[in-house]
């Protein structure tokens, strides 16, 4: 018996777009406001477990043919990179910066380099969850 | 004058929680229990808004749209187990030859 669940596949395609955005938010937000690179992670996360729910674990294999455990590695490397990387500058280990700059779009910005270190940890939870979820979930 | 409204908005809010709590426990079958935890989260979302207006703050806003997100997952994901008996499949064209 095949079950033709429609309106729950219809409405994931537009309710996973609003879900990603709001995960990028929650990750830039996370300098001055609640948010971060950890709950910005799990939004994404939830996302994708929301087109898992709506479609089969094959074909999100197939749309986002990425192995989750690579992307842990390469967020632990970024964290450690950004880490290391003050050690150019003659600083501590995990020393951190920050500067205003002129963008062409956003006029005077504040880049801070923990931003980077926050790829890491977003790169990381998203690995790690998506790890978890896919491996438990697949019933083989 | 606002006080006292939030003050009993949060009341009404509680009580409505505590309502959903008895249906949770007592519901007679699963899906009453669902429909209880989502409505309790919806709850949840509307006494988080009043709390913000509370503490005059607008650091739970996005608290808001987090516990509405989690509940609308939560709830999709006890639906299909109800009626599949499996949360996430491998493949739904066919489904016996895994």
């Amino acid at each position: 018996m095949k079950i033709n669940d429609v309106i729950l596949q219809t409405a994931a395609k537009i309710v996973v777009f609003i879900i990603l955005t709001f995960s990028i938010y929650l990750f830039f937000a996370g300098h001055n406001n609640p948010g971060g690179g950890f709950i910005g992670g799990l939004m994404t996360a939830g996302g994708l477990v929301l087109l898992c729910l709506a479609y089969d674990t094959k074909t999100i294999r197939k749309v986002l043919p990425v192995d989750f455990r690579i992307v842990t590695a390469i967020g632990l490397l970024v964290a450690t990179l950004t880490g290391l990387g003050s050690f150019l500058f003659g600083a501590p280990f995990l020393s951190h910066t920050f500067d205003y700059f002129t963008l062409p779009l956003l006029g005077k910005t504040e880049l801070a380099t923990a931003t980077l270190f926050e790829i890491g940890v977003y790169l990381t939870v998203v690995g790690v969850s998506m790890t978890i979820i896919l491996s438990i979930g697949e019933d083989r | 004058m606002l006080e006292g409204m939030l003050t009993a908005a949060a009341i009404i809010l509680s009580l409505s929680i505590l309502t959903c709590m008895y249906r949770v426990i007592k519901g007679p079958s699963m899906p009453d229990r669902i429909i209880a935890l989502d409505t309790i989260g919806i709850n949840m979302i509307a006494l988080v808004a009043v709390l913000c207006v509370h503490m005059k703050t607008q650091a739970f806003l996005e608290l808001i749209l987090v516990v509405g997100i989690l509940a609308f997952l939560g709830t999709i994901a006890f639906a299909k187990y109800i009626e599949k008996g499996v949360v996430l499949e491998h493949d739904r064209d066919h489904p016996d030859d895994r």
